[in-house]
């Protein structure tokens, strides 16, 4: 065991697992991350929260996180290497790690251009692999980058990203592989509605024995209309959405899109379940958290399970 | 080659509105390569100047002069036997050399004509890029011969990121991928047992983040 | 270019070859490319863009060339005496915007400026 997480539990224990995101409030405002924590609660073995996503000022991840964990769900937090050097990276893990958070997600974070601050800085002071790496260290040797010895190990089951349909392809599995060798202890992957290519990626890896090494959970989020979908396509980076999944939703009127969205995600989580390597999945229903109990729930996934 | 850009004509305006006589001095280096700070930038420049402080009634007289570099002291003295006459010097060598001719005639005011940009190279006439950072500790050996720091937007030592799409970073769609670059050139290269491996978390203390830098080298120190 | 309007040019006609018959080769691009630099500083200094133009044709063409001046010729005095010369010639009537140009008088800037 290697931080006592419940997700690492529940994965541990070989039941497929169930993480969710919150996205915190662009403000001080601790009752938006109350009442999103209040529809995420029993529906997860773990909870995210972002970290300035898109470079878009938020509260931060750890209050998020701390906010998440009174209300009774475990936190897992987000840390991106855009905004802070190894100094404070250092420190704000141990921060987390004291206030009893248990999950970490280590990520590289979206240049500062695309958020309301395109004039900052950025540090980018180690990448997001020599972060997964610096904290493996801290973990499980105790020490500090330097070679000084913690006070105090940060236990921290450690999480990445990867995203199967960013370019190039072939590097996709060569850096989730760096990653593994880095420490990562499961990943969470973007968001899947190309799901040929997924399991093409899902194969390519199982090939390097990734899946045994780190336990993967598939990304998806749920559609709430075609426009979400047309506009996904066209701005996100990263995003593969294949025309049948579009023209599925459009095909609807658009009152019953959302619903179709939903069904296709349900459908969309059954068929993750069934492919070999996947350990669990992540829903990332931003701005739509009141859905997650309906698609957990329809998916066949609740209750979550209790594990010592 | 240092790069640069022209400071907008207004803001020039602007900085020399307390000033009659100026100097433009321009340097035959870095900047006349890439066609900013040049003889011929000089004089578009001052003829540009001349005119518009002309046209509003308030005459600017100016010393057009090119030296060989703004960097070396001794073709900074080349200026010595005018600065004095003149209220101010306008400077459109790169920010190395305005600031040492600052540092030369301390009691002349010293002025950026031209905006300093980046390390670069000339892709085309007309066109140059960033190449290097300066970082003080190059890696090009393990990466193809391309700068992971000043060619990923991100200086990502394990990239590419996520926001790669079909060669083209996230940051804008006239800027490659570094990344992807890497791994072409290691593919040609058929190197790319380099990407396996665990690159060491950079030490910036040899760039700008350890404060000024200075080289001596004893060997040419008498 | 800038040197003819610090000569005190009112105006500044360019004039090369058709494109796709410069003899030397894309001379008259270039040329094209740098009025168009020049336009822009006179626009940002306020002399005026509209003072510098270019026209191409071929060197036989010398009716289209007597055409070209004379359109150029008349445009310029239309837009007037540039700044540099009003304010070297305090005398000088300003630049006369097309909604108040009068009928031409024997008083008229222009000879002022041939006696000069």
């Amino acid at each position: 065991m290697k931080s006592g997480s419940n997700l690492e539990k529940v994965l541990n224990a070989g039941h497929f697992a169930v993480t969710a995101e919150c996205g915190p409030p662009r403000g001080a405002d601790a009752d938006i991350v109350r009442q999103k924590a209040a529809y995420v609660k029993g529906n997860v073995d773990a909870c995210n929260v972002t970290d300035n996503q898109t470079s878009v000022v938020r509260m931060s991840s750890l209050a998020g996180c701390l906010l998440v964990k009174e209300s009774g769900t475990e936190p897992l937090i987000q840390m991106v290497v855009r905004d802070r050097n190894r100094i404070a990276l250092q420190s704000d893990l141990l921060g987390a790690a004291a206030m009893g958070v248990r999950n970490l997600l280590c990520l590289s974070g979206d240049h500062q251009k695309f958020g309301d601050d395109p004039q900052a800085k950025n540090v980018f002071d180690i990448d997001s692999i020599q972060l997964i790496d610096m904290v493996r260290r801290m973990r499980d040797e105790g020490v500090f980058p330097s070679g000084k010895k913690l006070e105090g190990n940060p236990e921290f089951f450690i999480g990445c990203a990867v995203n199967p349909f960013a370019d190039p392809y072939e590097i996709r599995v060569p850096r989730f592989r760096l990653k593994v060798q880095a420490g990562a202890d499961f990943v969470q992957t973007q968001c899947i509605y190309n799901m040929d290519k997924f399991k093409q990626y899902m194969e390519d890896a199982k090939q390097e024995g990734l899946h045994e090494k780190c336990k993967i959970l598939a990304g998806v989020t749920p559609l709430k209309s075609a426009g979400m979908a047309k506009f996904m396509k066209k701005f996100v980076a990263g995003m593969d959405i294949p025309d049948e999944v579009i023209k599925r939703i459009a095909d609807e009127p658009k009152e019953k899109q959302a619903e179709k969205g939903i069904e296709m995600c349900v459908e969309q989580i059954q068929e993750l379940k069934e492919i070999e390597g996947i350990a669990g999945v992540h829903v990332m229903a931003i701005e739509w958290e009141e859905k997650l109990e309906k698609i957990i729930g329809d998916a066949g996934l609740l209750p979550r399970p209790e594990v010592a | 080659m240092i790069t640069g850009t022209p400071k907008p004509i207004e803001e020039v305006l602007e900085m020399l509105e307390p000033y009659s006589r100026v100097v433009v001095a321009g340097c035959f280096g870095c900047v006349t390569v890439c066609r900013v700070g040049g003889e011929k930038e000089v004089q578009v420049l001052s003829s540009a100047l001349r005119l518009a402080r002309e046209a509003k009634g308030n005459k600017l007289e100016i010393k057009e002069v090119c030296l060989e570099r703004q960097c070396d002291p001794e073709y900074l003295d080349q200026l010595r036997p005018y600065v004095a006459d003149y209220d101010a010097v306008l400077s459109i060598a790169c920010g190395a050399g305005i600031q040492f001719v600052a540092e030369k005639y301390p009691t002349s005011p010293v002025l950026p004509g031209i905006n300093t940009g980046f390390l670069g190279v000339a892709e085309r006439q007309g066109e140059w890029s960033e190449r290097c950072q300066g970082c003080g500790d190059c890696v090009l050996h393990l990466t193809g011969g391309i700068c992971p720091v000043s060619r990923c937007a991100k200086s990502l030592f394990h990239g590419p990121c996520g926001g790669s799409a079909k060669g083209i970073c996230e940051v804008a769609p006239d800027v490659p991928c570094g990344w992807q670059l890497i791994i072409d050139r290691l593919k040609a290269l058929d190197q790319m047992d380099n990407y396996g491996k665990l690159i060491p978390y950079k030490g910036w203390s040899t760039s700008r983040d350890g404060g000024p830098r200075r080289i001596i080298r004893e060997d040419m120190t008498l | 270019m800038l040197q003819a309007f610090e000569g005190g040019a009112d105006g500044v006609m360019v004039v090369g070859c058709l494109e796709g018959d410069c003899h030397y080769i894309s001379g008259n691009l270039r040329a094209k490319a740098r009025v168009a630099r020049v336009a822009g500083i006179l626009h940002d200094i306020g002399i005026g863009e509209e003072r510098l133009r270019m026209y191409n044709l071929s060197a036989g063409e010398g009716a289209k060339f007597a055409a070209y001046a004379n359109e150029f010729a008349a445009h310029i005095e239309q837009l007037g005496f540039s700044p540099i010369n009003i304010a070297r010639n305090p005398g000088l009537a300003p630049r006369q915007s097309p909604e108040d140009k009068e009928p031409q008088s024997d008083t008229e800037p222009e000879s002022v400026l041939e006696e000069a």
